[in-house]
């Protein structure tokens, strides 16, 4: 009798592992980024707005700063937008957008349409910089301390349990660059 | 008799009919798939011809080829670069080919992929402490299934025996 509930065994074993495996396979996504703790990716991108300016990484250093990976066509950026907005207003720190892969007239009517939650654009049409930034998918959004080192990353859209995790972690590094 | 005969040569006759027609939607469901077969391997084969990448020589084709094969579409996750059309998977292609032409090496450009997007990127998972159960582990369950194997057939001798 014990014997032949050895394959049952077997196979309730098989199962709950493979449920685990599920788990996992749903958290591989927040495996956190190989770029956490280095220095922000070196940049030159030209604005949205102002097409002819060029930005790169070291105008952003000296305080905590937000980059925000958006494009028009990426559908969970419209999902994500009110949190966005919300960070704009909210974080004290400055909210780069990172247009990626976009064409200019549609990020602006976009963003006509929605609103512009974000103090400035980068705007990386063909998609070298994100590569540097290993953006896979947009949304996304990285925390960068005051000394230019990639703090955070959060792959996804923004909803209310994020946005109080991306604040706090905000605040922190605020407090960071006031006691430097 | 005759009445039985004549009857089972009618129900032989509509048997056959029956076969005729069960051939026929055979053949067709056949002609079917092959036609889509075909399709999906032309299809293929234009993709492959409108590559737009040139290369010097063959072994840098060959490169390109293989890398692109171990190396994982990250927005897809179950596609390599190879098999994608997202336009990441595009991006990382062009990024692949101007790495080959600049004569990088296979493991600067691998390292060049895991410094940004990590080891998932990579098809074939390094060997090292963290992924030593995934590649003994299929060893380990064969050397189990062996000593299983050998026991059954221990036994079963000594019960003939």
């Amino acid at each position: 009798m014990i014997r032949m509930l050895v394959p049952l065994g077997v196979f309730i074993a098989l199962v709950i592992m493979l449920v685990a495996g599920l788990d996992t396979a749903e958290q591989r996504q927040l495996v956190a980024s190989p770029l956490i703790d280095k220095p922000v990716p070196e940049f030159e991108l030209p604005g949205l707005y102002e097409p002819t300016v060029q930005r790169s990484n070291d105008d952003f250093i000296g305080q905590p700063w937000i980059l925000n990976v958006w494009g028009s066509w990426c559908w969970a950026c419209r999902v994500e937008h009110p949190f966005v907005e919300r960070l704009g207003r909210e974080a004290g720190i400055p909210l780069v957008g990172f247009n990626w892969k976009d064409e200019r007239d549609d990020a602006l009517e976009w963003i006509a349409r929605y609103g512009d939650a974000w103090t400035t654009h980068v705007v990386d049409f063909e998609g070298r910089s994100a590569i540097d930034f290993g953006v896979y998918g947009a949304p996304e959004t990285f925390l960068i301390d005051h000394r230019g080192i990639v703090r955070h990353k959060h792959i996804g859209p923004i909803d209310q349990t994020i946005f109080n995790d991306l604040m706090r972690r905000i605040m922190e590094l605020r407090s960071e660059a006031e006691a430097s | 008799m005759n009445n039985q005969n004549s009857g089972h040569a009618i129900g032989h006759l509509m048997g056959r009919q029956v076969d005729h027609r069960q051939q026929q939607l055979f053949s067709a469901a056949f002609l079917l798939l092959l036609a889509s077969v075909l399709t999906v391997a032309s299809t293929a084969s234009l993709a492959g011809a409108i590559s737009p990448y040139e290369f010097d020589n063959t072994v840098d084709e060959a490169r390109f080829q293989s890398l692109s094969r171990e190396l994982r579409c990250t927005v897809c996750q179950n596609q390599s670069l190879a098999d994608s059309d997202a336009p990441l998977a595009q991006d990382l292609r062009r990024e692949l080919y101007e790495m080959i032409m600049d004569g990088r090496a296979d493991m600067e450009i691998r390292q060049f992929m895991v410094d940004r997007y990590g080891e998932f990127v990579l098809y074939r998972p390094p060997i090292a402490s963290h992924t030593l159960v995934l590649w003994a582990g299929p060893f380990i369950m064969l050397l189990i299934a062996i000593a299983i194997g050998l026991n059954t057939i221990k036994r079963r001798r000594q019960a003939l025996e």
